[in-house]
């Protein structure tokens, strides 16, 4: 640690941030924005957390009490547009701006300027997609997956906001990615082999490259979209020859990669935690690659499963229930090498590692009822149903989202210097549990009942699992807003935080001091055996 | 002490599945065709598997939880591969997933079973509501009714009581056999929607100008309901199936009154209708249709719903004022009646209002004219 301390010291050109808020405006640190990026998500976070709360007080009762169903129809689809666009995604590239140049020993992103302009789309094009809201017609109504012809001939005027947002989101993302794939093949320091990496800048750089995959596919389906609202072209119109559900396997093509987008870096974060807190090498490292590279590539043959029911031959049916059941075999391999880096470990339990363990145990639910979906004929049954929304909600809330509130309680040390007061991340981590739990497991037992997704009135035996889903969900409403307090509290009057916060913490981040400085690596560090995982 | 807890674990995970298998509304139902049941069957069991996994991989979790932990002196092993228990953890699951792909693929096999079937019927979503169309090529014509929700808006709203079927229930059920093999076609008018009968265990996307097949052979007679299960606008909530399913011969004296009087309507496209005939019809037809807006007077509820006594259409044009019934006025809650009244009862109604409430066009509706304006004549 002192080494590197030492060649901070030989850096004279070393300065802070510029002062005043235009420094937020025209920083090029990768720190800064990998900050900007964190409360930006936070703030989506909050506010699609609003629209969810608003889905669950009119579900907490059958009847129509509060808002009207095209209303309802917009909270859905902003709710999990702005989830999905909003949050997981700017959580993730903020966390791969602060940590990828630090754990790969780098001074910064290669493309800095370029880091700037993919954050700052983004407020622009959430502030679009959110004042559509207002518009007379309303905003987005036809659910975050845009079906065609609801999403096109049936759609409000605003429609054309909602397909510039996006454009502009994926533009964002497809530079965030360029720069995190150029970042890490160009600027690793000397020694970091590719088989040396960190778990969590091998699972960004695949996610990178699946990002640059799929974001262009999604840009073309709205495109399309466009051009069949306002030049009269007939892409998704079956009146003019089109095919709707062409829309649907375009949409999906992009739409399954995206879910594992949200999923592998959390994959990376977990493998982190882990092994730190259980003070054991992570296990199987190699073959934790191996299984996320498969599972991207898995990824591009599956996308079918979400469109069971649109009417395929058999041959293509079984194709895609084939495909997407193999995906569980690269997914438990994480789950077994996850558990193995555990045992005979030497365990303790802080609130990152509650998080993560958490993550292991609910993923790992989320992942066999999406076992359960992929086989097709139980998939009539459940699609589009209470069932799939509990899956999805598994793999995301306890999944991707607890392991970028890990992140956050993990690095935090490290990114403002001070340590987050454990008991009240405890009682945050309790609090998420149990809402997250009640919210969304009764969710398999009303799908499995028969209750349709995207309702805003429902039948009357669904009534107790909703109403207890509601109460879970203002638990898991109010222990986020507990966690901004923590934050809040740790920034202003943490105690102070070692350079290596965690006994078991290894990796180059770690040799810096806490907080790290603003200019960090600007000469390479040594790479250490001792500090790398596999 | 940790392996009460395990024990306790395992029991109440083994309670939560058991609970699940037996309890009704927590699980799948059962359903009335031999394919619903064997895709409940495939769901249990692919369930249970399910279960078992969970409690293995949980299982060895907790037990490290529990054990290997510092504040009980655990020190950690420095073990971090081992190809033999990796290769074992690619290989058992591959068997397992092996095990369930293979009573997948013969329900799903079953299922695309299509062919042989006694009867047809073409279902069309439409927002709201389905349109359920028997194709029948022995008499050369079909019929075919809308099934619209029959909830009264006053349970929606929270100002009355909501009985049993709430939201489940339509005003003209699909009737179909038992014991025979009936298929669906389903397709859609507008958006895409989905037909869902949980208890035949099917379900299939309506999606305009796409006809997609689905099957059912229902084996005990009753009424059974699903909803519509693709996000299709703002009433998608509101669109419930239900069909019921007769005893044959039950179903077969049905059909035969219902077909005759589908003749007998057929016929009457072509005829031509008296005033007084023309009026009986109107009336009735006007309580059913338009009554709860323009009321029963006739007075309406100016301004929003227009009076029909002494109004300029009803005493305007003929043709306008037909246009105007088969179109509807769009932005108001006058609807396009053209696709749910036949000429028949489009031109009596039009008639009536025009000879009703001391209004006096002194003209006459006749089917024909109806067809003429459809066409664009
Ligand atoms: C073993 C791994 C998984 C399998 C086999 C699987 C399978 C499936 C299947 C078959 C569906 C379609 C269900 C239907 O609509 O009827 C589905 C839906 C979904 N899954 Fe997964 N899944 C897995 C993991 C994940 C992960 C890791 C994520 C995200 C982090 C995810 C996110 C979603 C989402 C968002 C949907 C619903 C999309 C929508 O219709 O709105 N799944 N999954
Ligand atoms: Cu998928």
């Amino acid at each position: 640690m002192s080494e590197v301390i030492h060649a901070d010291h030989h850096d004279d050109h070393a300065h802070g941030p510029a002062k005043g808020l235009l420094r937020w405006l025209y920083t090029t640190n990768h720190k800064d924005i990998g900050t900007l990026y964190l409360w930006f998500s936070f703030t989506m976070f909050l506010i699609g957390g609003v629209m969810a709360l608003v889905i669950r007080t009119e579900l907490f009762q059958p009847g129509l009490q509060f808002i009207e169903p095209e209303f309802f129809n917009q909270m859905t689809t902003n709710h999990g547009l702005i989830m999905v666009f909003g949050a997981i995604m700017p959580a993730f590239v903020g966390l791969a701006n602060w940590l990828i140049p630090m754990q790969v020993g780098a001074p910064d992103m290669a493309l800095p300027r370029m880091n700037n302009l993919s954050f700052w789309i983004l407020p622009f094009a959430f502030s679009m997609m959110i004042s559509t809201l207002f518009m007379e017609g309303g905003g987005p109504n036809f659910g975050w997956t845009f079906y065609a012809p609801l999403s096109t001939t049936y759609a409000p005027d605003s429609v054309t906001y909602f397909i510039f947002a996006v454009h502009l989101m994926g533009a964002s993302s497809i530079m965030g990615s360029i720069n995190i794939i150029a970042t890490i093949l160009n600027m690793r320091a000397p020694g970091m082999t590719l088989m040396k990496m960190p778990m969590f800048v091998w699972t960004w750089l695949i996610t990178a490259y699946l990002l640059i995959a799929v974001m262009p596919v999604l840009a073309g389906a709205v495109t399309m979209m466009l051009f069949d609202i306002h030049f009269n072209t007939s892409f998704f119109n079956a009146a003019g020859g089109g095919d709707p559900v062409m829309f649907q396997h375009i949409f999906w093509f992009f739409g399954h990669p995206e879910v594992y987008i949200m999923i592998l870096p959390a994959f990376g974060i977990v493998s982190h935690i882990i092994p730190t807190f259980a003070r054991k090498q992570l296990f199987g490292y190699t073959s934790m690659v191996y299984a996320v590279a498969s599972i991207a590539f898995l990824s591009f043959i599956v996308w079918a499963h979400h469109m069971f029911t649109v009417g395929m031959p058999l041959a293509g049916q079984l194709f895609f229930m084939y495909s997407t059941m193999l995906i569980a075999v690269p997914t438990g391999v994480k789950v077994f090498n996850w558990i193995s880096t555990m045992w005979r470990g030497s365990m303790t339990f802080e609130t990152p590692m509650l998080f993560a363990i958490a993550f292991v145990v609910l993923f790992t639910i989320g992942g066999l009822s999406g076992l359960m979906l992929a086989i097709t004929p139980a998939d009539y049954q459940y699609h589009d149903t209470y069932f799939v929304v509990a899956h999805f909600h598994y793999v995301l809330v306890p999944g991707a989202l607890f392991s970028i509130i890990a992140a956050v309680y993990f690095w935090i040390p490290k990114w403002t210097g001070k340590m987050y007061d454990e008991s009240l991340g405890k009682l945050h981590f309790w609090l998420s549990f149990i809402g997250v739990n009640v919210t969304f497991f009764p969710q398999h037992f009303s799908g499995l009942a028969g209750m349709p997704r995207r309702i805003p009135d429902y039948a009357l035996q669904f009534a107790d699992f909703n109403m207890i889903s509601s109460i879970g969900a203002f638990i898991f409403g109010f222990s986020q807003v507990f966690f901004l307090y923590v934050l809040i509290k740790t920034i202003r009057s943490g105690a102070p935080a070692a350079g290596r916060s965690w006994e078991g913490a290894k990796g180059l981040e770690w040799t810096l001091p806490s907080p790290a400085p603003y200019h960090s690596f600007t000469y390479p560090p040594e790479v250490k055996n001792e500090e790398v995982h596999g | 002490m940790k392996k009460q807890i395990l024990q306790t674990l395992a029991g109440a995970l083994a309670f939560l599945a058991s609970g699940v298998a037996l309890a009704d509304e927590l699980n799948m139902r059962v359903g009335v065709t031999d394919i619903s049941r064997q895709v409940y069957d495939l769901h249990m069991t692919i369930f249970y598997i399910c279960v078992a996994i969970g409690v293995v991989v949980f299982g060895v979790l907790f037990w490290s939880v529990f054990r290997h932990r510092k504040s009980l002196g655990a020190v950690p092993a420095t073990f971090h591969e081992s190809t033999k228990m990796e290769l074992a953890w690619t290989i058992v699951p591959t068997l397992i997933l092996i095990v369930m792909a293979v009573p997948a693929t013969k329900v799903l096999v079953a299922m695309y079973d299509t062919g042989g079937e006694d009867m047809n019927i073409e279902v069309r979503g439409y927002q709201w509501k389905w349109q359920y169309k028997y194709l029948d090529e022995d008499y050369n014509n079909s019929f075919s009714f809308f099934s619209n929700l029959a909830t009264p808006k006053a349970q929606i709203v929270n100002r009355s009581a909501k009985t049993e079927n709430y939201l489940l229930e339509v005003d003209e059920h699909l009737r179909i056999p038992i014991n025979r093999k009936v298929r669906f076609l389903v397709t859609s008018e507008d958006v895409i929607h989905a037909w869902w009968v949980p208890d035949f265990g099917i379900k299939r996307d309506a999606v305009p100008g796409m006809l997609n097949e689905l099957w059912a052979i229902v084996e005990t007679p009753g009424i059974y309901r699903g909803q519509c299960t693709e996000l299709c606008g703002k009433d998608h909530g509101f669109m419930p199936i239900v069909v019921e399913a007769m005893p044959e011969a039950e179903f077969d004296a049905w059909y035969a009154t219902k077909v005759s009087s589908e003749v007998v309507r057929q016929e009457s496209m072509t005829k031509t209708f008296t005033h007084d005939e023309l009026m009986v019809q109107g009336e009735g037809i006007y309580g059913t249709y338009c009554s709860s807006c323009h009321m029963a007077n006739g007075e309406g509820v100016p301004p929003v719903f227009p009076a029909i006594a002494g109004s300029a259409v009803a005493m305007g044009p003929r043709d306008d004022h037909l246009s105007l019934v088969i179109n509807g006025v769009s932005g108001s809650a006058m609807q396009a009646f053209g696709k749910q009244l036949d000429p028949v009862q489009l031109a009596s109604v039009v008639h009536y209002q025009r000879h009703a409430f001391g209004n006096d066009a002194g003209d006459i509706s006749q089917p024909q004219d109806v067809i003429n304006l459809s066409n664009g004549q």
